[in-house]
This record gives C-alpha cells, sequence and structure tokens, in this order.
C-alpha cells in the first residue's frame, strides 16, 4: 500500500528537519523517496507532522499493572466508552484495560510504548498482556537488580558470568533491557528493610547498591545492549533524596565513553531536597546542573498531573510507605528470589504542598536542563498520572501562561519551595519532538523509529494545528487539544486514527534483544543457573523459558556483544 | 403538583439502566418528550416509550414533579440518579441503584429494594416500606465516598454492610440488618432498630451507631467506655440503656457504638470494667 503525507509542516528532528514544508512518501510500511501517482494522498496542508510517538516508561503490561485493575474497580467504571464497529469497549482510566492503552496511545500519535518493569518470573504474564495491547510496538524492561543469580554473581565479582546470564535471560524471556529498581533495598525488603545510601550492605549478599548499578553497567557495556541500564534509584519518594540520585549516576561517570550509560527514570519522584515533608523543596537545580554537565546521564521526567493516580512499582518498601502516608488500600507482593512489587492507589491535589511541590519538579527538571536529547517527557503512567494526560504536560513546557495559570491555583506554601516561577524558558515544537520522539527512539536506539528518513518504519502523527501560524505561548489551549486526538495517526503504513476515531485495529510487534554468545559460555553458565535454579526458584527452569511462539509478533533484535 | 405515571408494558427480563427517570429530566417535558428519553436495555438503547406507558403531565420545576411508578421494576436501575428535588413514588418492588448521587427530594418504595440504595447520595430522604439490600447508602465497589447526607429510612430488614464509608447523612433500620454495619464509617447515624448480625463499626473512625436490638459481640477492637441513659438521634432521644463503645482502634477510629443492655444480656461482663 502506498501512502503520501502532502504539505505537511514536518518536524524530524534525528534528521534535523525543523518545520519544513515537505511531502512524506509511504511504501510497504516504509518511509521511501517517491511512490507512483496511484498513491492514496493525505492532505496535511497547515498540519502538523511528526514521527509516532516513542514512549520510554510507561506501566501497560504484567502482573503489577493486572493487580492494580483488580485493585481499583472503581477506576474502571468512572471511565467508559462504548465499543465501536472496529473498538472493544474501552473501560480504566489510570490502569485501562490492555485494548484501551492501545487506543489511547494511537489517539496521542503514540506508536512505540515500553514497559517499565517486568519481574523475569511475571514477564510470561507481561507478555500475555502486550500480546493484547493492539496498534502499538511494544517491550518490556526486566527487573535484574535484585535476582539472586545476578547478585551471587556480581557479588563473586564474576562480571563476565554475570553477563552471559543476563544475555540468557533477555533472550529467554524476550526483554529488551536491563532495569534496576531500588537495587538492594527490594531485597532487604524481604527481611523488612531497605536501603538508605549507595553504600548500605545488603547482608544476604555481602554487596552495596553501588556495586550493583556499576557492576550492572559494566554488563551493560560487555554485553552492547541497545538501551542503557534503567535505574529507579534508592530512597525513591523520601524528601532529601536528590543527593542519592546524584549520587546515582555519579556512580558510573567513569565508565561512560562519551555516549550516556546511564538513565535515570522518574526523576520528579527522587528529586527532593529538604530533611521531611514539611521542609520539602525542590532539587531540580542541583539534578539539572549535574545533568547539564555530564553527558553520560539521560533522565525522564514522571511529571506528575493534577488528578487520579495508581502508584505501582517494583519498590515495595518505598509502596509500603506511601500507604503509609496516605491510609489507602495497598497491595505488596514478592516476586520470589527477584523482587517485590506495591500499588497504592494516589489522588494528587493542587491544594496539597507536597503535590505542588512534586508538580514544580517536574518542570523545572524539564526546562532547566539545556540538552532535550537527554530528557525525555514521561508521566510514569500510572504512577504520576495517566499517559493520556501528555499534552497537558506539553502545554504546561511550550507556555509560560500555562504554567502561571495551574500556579494560580496550586498551594501557595509550594510556590517559594521552587524556582519555577524564575524560569521562562518555553519548548518549541522541534524540541517537544525531540523529547516525545526523537530522543527517546535514540535511547533506546530504534533505529527505524522516531524520525521520517528513507528506510524508517512509516509510523507518523499529524496533528491538526499549524505551528508557522499558532503561537503557543498563548495559545496552549489549542495546543493540548490538538495533541489529544491526533488528526491521523499512521503505524507501519497503515491509516490506524483518523480525527481522533480509531479506523483499523491490528496487533504491533513486540521487540526483544537477542544478544550473541559463544556455546560454550552458555552451556557453562545454563550448568551453574539450573543448579541454583532447582535452590532458589518454585519453578523449573524449561518452565521459566518463554518461547517466540508465545508473542503475537516477535521482533528480535541481534546484537554483538564484546565477550 | 404535577404527577407522571409510568407502567411497565411487560414484565422486564434484563437490567434496565434507568437514569433519566428523575423529576429534573421530566419536568416542562410533554408525555411524548418523555417517551423519547434513552434508557440502556442489557446492551441495547431504546426509549423510555418502549418500557413503559406513561400518563399524566410533569410540573414546571422538578419541585412540583412527582413521578408514579406502577409495578415491578426490580430489574430497573439508577431510578433517580442525581435528582434534585421532586418525588417518585415506586408501588412495587425496585432494582439496584435507587436514588443513586441525589442531591434533595424524596423516594419512597412501597415494595422491596434491592442492594446499593443511596448510593454516594448527597441529600433528600429516601423512604423504603419493604426490605432492603447490601450495600445501603455505600458507594460503589473499591470507592471511598459513600452517602454525604440526607436521611434512608427502611421500615423491613436491611442486608450486609449497610453505612459502608458513610460520611454524613442518616440510615435508620426498623428491621433487622446483615453483618458490618457502618463498616469504614467516617461520620453520620445509623440506628438499627432490630438485631444485627455482628461485626458492627468494623473499621470505622467516626460517626455514630445504635443497635437496639440483639448483637452476638462487639468486636475486641472497641472500648468499653460508660453506661448511657440514652441516644439523640437529630433532635429525637431514644431512650436506652445503652452501651457505649468507643473504636475502631486499628484505625485509631472515635467512632461511638451504642448497644442496647436490655437485649444483650450476654455482654454484662463488660460492666465490669466501669469500676
Amino acid at each position: 500500500m502506498e501512502l503520501l503525507i502532502k504539505n505537511g509542516y514536518v518536524y524530524d528532528p534525528i534528521n534535523k528537519i525543523d518545520g519544513e514544508k515537505m511531502d512524506i512518501a509511504v511504501k510497504d510500511g516504509k518511509i521511501v523517496e517517491s511512490v507512483s501517482s496511484s498513491a492514496k494522498v493525505i492532505d496535511a496542508t497547515n498540519m502538523l507532522v511528526m514521527p509516532g510517538g516513542v514512549d520510554i516508561h510507561s506501566h501497560i503490561a504484567g502482573s503489577k499493572v493486572n493487580s492494580g485493575r483488580i485493585l481499583r474497580p472503581e477506576d474502571h467504571y468512572k471511565d467508559v466508552k462504548p465499543r465501536t464497529a472496529i473498538t472493544r469497549a474501552e473501560v480504566g482510566h489510570t490502569v485501562p484495560s490492555t485494548y484501551t492503552i492501545g487506543y489511547r496511545y494511537a489517539r496521542l500519535g503514540y506508536t512505540t510504548v515500553i514497559e517499565a518493569a517486568s519481574p523475569p518470573l511475571k514477564t510470561r504474564h507481561t507478555h500475555e498482556e502486550l500480546n493484547d495491547i493492539p496498534l502499538i510496538d511494544k517491550s518490556c524492561y526486566l527487573v535484574l537488580d535484585n535476582n539472586w543469580i545476578v547478585l551471587d554473581y556480581l557479588s563473586q565479582g564474576e562480571i563476565n558470568k554475570c553477563a552471559a546470564f543476563i544475555a540468557w535471560i533477555l533472550k529467554a524471556l524476550k526483554g529488551y533491557a536491563i532495569k534496576i529498581v531500588n537495587p538492594g533495598g527490594v531485597e532487604l525488603w524481604g527481611w523488612g528493610k531497605n536501603v538508605e545510601s549507595l553504600d548500605d550492605q545488603v547482608p544476604p549478599f555481602d554487596i552495596t547498591p553501588r556495586e550493583i548499578i556499576r557492576g550492572l553497567c559494566k554488563v551493560n557495556k560487555i554485553l552492547n545492549l541497545p538501551h542503557t541500564i534503567h535505574v529507579h534509584t534508592n530512597n525513591l519518594g523520601k524528601p532529601g533524596n536528590y543527593r542519592t540520585t546524584i549520587e546515582t549516576m555519579d556512580a558510573v561517570g567513569d565508565l561512560a565513553n562519551g555516549r550516556p550509560n546511564i538513565h535515570i527514570t522518574h526523576v520528579q519522584f527522587c528529586g527532593y531536597a529538604g530533611y521531611s515533608w514539611i521542609t520539602l523543596r525542590s532539587g531540580a537545580p542541583e539534578i539539572a546542573k549535574y545533568v547539564n554537565n555530564h553527558p553520560h546521564v539521560t533522565i525522564d521526567l514522571g511529571q506528575i498531573v493534577f488528578g487520579e493516580a495508581t502508584t505501582m512499582t517494583g519498590d515495595g518498601p518505598f509502596q509500603y510507605i506511601l500507604h503509609n502516608l496516605t491510609g489507602n488500600k495497598w497491595k505488596n507482593a514478592d516476586v520470589e528470589a527477584e523482587g517485590s512489587a506495591g500499588i497504592v492507589p494516589y489522588k494528587y491535589r493542587r491544594k496539597n504542598m507536597v503535590n505542588a511541590i512534586q508538580w514544580s519538579i517536574g518542570l523545572e527538571l524539564a526546562l532547566l536542563i539545556k540538552d532535550p536529547w537527554r530528557l525525555f517527557l514521561t508521566t510514569d503512567h500510572p504512577n504520576a498520572g495517566p499517559f493520556t494526560e501528555y499534552p497537558r504536560v506539553i502545554a504546561w513546557l511550550m507556555s509560560t501562561k500555562a504554567r502561571e495559570k495551574t500556579m494560580e491555583k496550586i498551594n501557595k506554601r509550594a510556590k517559594k519551595r521552587g524556582v519555577l516561577a524564575s524560569i521562562d524558558r518555553e519548548y518549541t515544537f522541534y524540541e517537544i519532538a525531540i523529547i516525545t520522539r526523537a530522543a527517546t527512539a535514540k535511547a533506546l536506539n530504534l533505529e527505524n523509529k522516531g524520525h521520517l528518513g528513507v528506510g524508517a518504519d512509516a509510523d507518523i502523527s499529524i496533528y491538526n494545528i499549524n505551528p508557522m501560524e499558532i503561537d503557543p505561548s498563548k495559545e496552549y489551549k489549542k495546543v493540548r487539544r490538538a495533541l489529544k486526538r491526533a488528526a491521523y495517526t499512521i503505524k507501519g503504513g497503515e491509516i490506524i486514527v483518523k480525527d481522533g476515531e480509531i479506523v483499523k485495529s491490528f496487533i504491533g510487534e513486540t521487540f526483544w534483544v537477542k544478544p550473541t554468545m559463544s556455546k560454550d559460555l552458555e552451556r557453562e553458565v545454563l550448568k551453574e543457573v539450573s543448579e541454583k535454579f532447582k535452590e532458589y526458584y518454585t519453578v523449573s527452569l524449561e518452565n521459566y523459558v518463554i518461547g517466540e511462539s508465545e508473542l503475537a509478533s516477535s521482533k528480535p533484535i541481534t546484537v554483538k556483544t564484546n565477550f | 403538583m404535577g404527577e407522571v405515571t409510568l407502567k411497565p408494558k411487560v414484565i422486564f427480563k434484563v437490567p434496565i439502566i434507568a437514569e433519566t427517570i428523575t423529576p429534573d429530566n421530566f419536568a416542562r417535558k410533554s408525555i411524548e418528550e418523555i417517551a423519547k428519553l434513552e434508557v440502556w436495555e442489557g446492551n441495547r438503547k431504546v426509549t423510555l416509550g418502549e418500557l413503559f406507558e406513561i400518563a399524566g403531565t410533569p410540573g414546571e420545576t422538578p419541585t412540583d414533579t412527582k413521578i408514579i411508578i406502577e409495578g415491578d421494576v426490580r430489574k430497573v436501575r439508577r431510578i433517580g440518579y442525581k435528582m434534585t428535588d421532586g418525588q417518585i413514588l415506586i408501588k412495587g418492588p425496585v432494582g439496584m441503584y435507587l436514588g443513586e448521587k441525589m442531591e434533595g427530594g424524596k423516594i419512597i418504595v412501597e415494595g422491596d429494594a434491592d442492594s446499593w440504595v443511596g448510593t454516594g447520595m448527597k441529600g433528600g430522604q429516601i423512604e423504603i416500606k419493604g426490605n432492603a439490600g447490601d450495600y445501603i447508602g455505600a458507594p460503589y465497589r473499591g470507592d471511598t465516598k459513600g452517602m454525604k447526607k440526607g436521611t434512608i429510612i427502611i421500615h423491613g430488614n436491611a442486608g450486609n454492610e449497610i453505612g459502608c464509608w458513610m460520611r454524613g447523612g442518616t440510615i435508620i433500620v426498623k428491621g433487622n440488618v446483615g453483618a458490618f454495619p457502618g463498616i469504614h464509617m467516617k461520620k453520620g447515624t445509623i440506628l438499627v432498630e432490630g438485631d444485627c448480625a455482628g461485626r458492627c463499626g468494623a473499621m470505622m473512625k467516626g460517626g455514630k451507631i445504635a443497635v437496639l436490638g440483639h448483637i452476638p459481640s462487639i468486636l475486641p477492637r472497641f472500648t468499653f467506655d460508660e453506661i448511657k441513659k440514652s441516644f439523640k438521634l437529630k433532635k429525637e432521644k431514644i431512650k436506652g440503656p445503652f452501651y457505649l463503645f468507643t473504636g475502631d482502634l486499628n484505625e485509631n477510629g472515635a467512632g461511638k457504638l451504642y448497644v442496647s443492655i436490655e437485649k444483650n444480656k450476654h455482654l454484662q461482663f463488660y460492666e465490669k470494667y466501669l469500676e
């Protein structure tokens, strides 16, 4: 099938195209130089054309998300949309059903989304759900930092063997990158404890969080994985934790060679200064200063959006603290030998001082960090707000007026605790295209995503807004409205959304990495692992492995390792 | 006062979601317009006129509009949804979510009512002459915002977990109730004139519950305070005497639980804590 998108204003930062009026030709799901005259023409005159969005961190699938759905029936009956001829019924607001997730991302113009944390043992469940999410391409990070086998190897200093194990587990469980969640702390949570600094001991393994992060960073380098290590820091959600965040970034500074080697996720949740919730203030300036001066770090925001949210992380101890703070219903789970998870519903309120400070921290980070290629837009869906609120965050980033309008409504004390009021930077459409598409695709090393060059996947979003005429600083509401419902979303050369409505539904691909490894090394490590497996796990190794046939649409990415 | 009469044309077999049956929707409309109001019958959208025979004339405002439903509407849910004023009289049994989120006015049911009467109610009055189901004045599953204001009077018996997550208002049950009345309750009053199946006031943080009949036992998370002569319900005084308990201590709660001494001789052992 051929498509020609005519006369749109194209924003394609990877190819350095900044609002040029041009045509884009699509053939057989790829972007090409030109198409025949029989191609279907989409008139994008006076419209904004961008590559399909790429979300680097979003909790969309897995046992934890499903537990959230079960925990929150009220989240479901308050947001319902009847089925149409093409779509199934949509339910859920912060933890929508699998189908709803696909539809809503497509409506926003997003075409690639990565599930942010899947404990290896629960990854079969994650893939079952990913298989059901329509339209978008997806993948999942594996939580590997509190895995007993990894900790065993790291504490013995066996980096190569650890790398071989991780290569095997990524291949066996069809994951994409190494996720680190409160390294050491989650393991200690099994004993009802937590770590408080990077140099606390984790007694059963005689290892520190710093050693875990450094070890996995080295492993990542050996395996040459497409994405860096994806880190949820220690002390998340505690006042004064910005120091831990900076220490975490600094812990791997010497291992970098020009390219980013650590990604700190939802930095808003770990950018708090002050000594208690009462003296809380923004730690964003300090973090921004560090990130501006150190090119080995990438971050994503985890921006708060006021309203309902469901916090769900692999950080069991943090979720317990949150439950005690709020008194809300909660769930906490232990994943044998691998990690934990917790869920607490939460409502962010404008008039709450802490929530208002949290809101400003996210925006301060986005505005103070100069290089948009190392900063990505997320709301850590559904922890800080549902992904459907991205247009709202974009409006805040593009307009000082929008920020001031919200600031009038927030808690008065909170305004003095941050520097947001003094910042007048406003994002351009080009920068928005970077933080939502280009930079994320680059950070994930997805070569065919996030740009519109010849050979790229034909994932395109078109918004009904004229970037040449509109002044986003003043007409931020128009921007928000336009970004909320894409005029067209094209996925793999097919039109899936037209005027904000789904017109076609199919299942996208699931990416996973396949690191190359010598047969001997694999055999040796598997022998050791299978013995440990009998000791540590309640399942057998054979049942742990996920076959490629279990994925609805599998797309392996072979990675050449440096063993 | 304008009156509109609805008569079911057939015996309903599938659930009907009839949020549109309220004085607010009927006021100032002609019978033809009322017949065109939409309701869900199972998974189909139908009009009110297809299900009911409609007669009468509605009033100019919700206040002087009275809706009379004659017949069996036990499959019809959400009657009186968000109504602000006026009256609904149901001569027969009625389905779930009667008077959901209602803000004012009055609903009288001359038969039985199903569960979730007055879900998330904010004002007004509901009176049920027969029995009622579970979750009276409670929010829907998972939610934490129960009844806020208004009165629910049930002349028969009620089921389990009445007044769940209650934030205010009054529930009076003249008959017996099931287990867990006032669970998670924060404010408001529940009066049970009959017996209670037990676990009264579990996890309550505030508010008052009085049981005039028999109760098998008091939860161990309640402390015995004193003997009270009477229980005050608005301006009315209900004569006791009562044992007064405070709880639920697991939730640091300060809810008050009044239990009739006369009907609960087996709780006499609490009196030794009075010294």
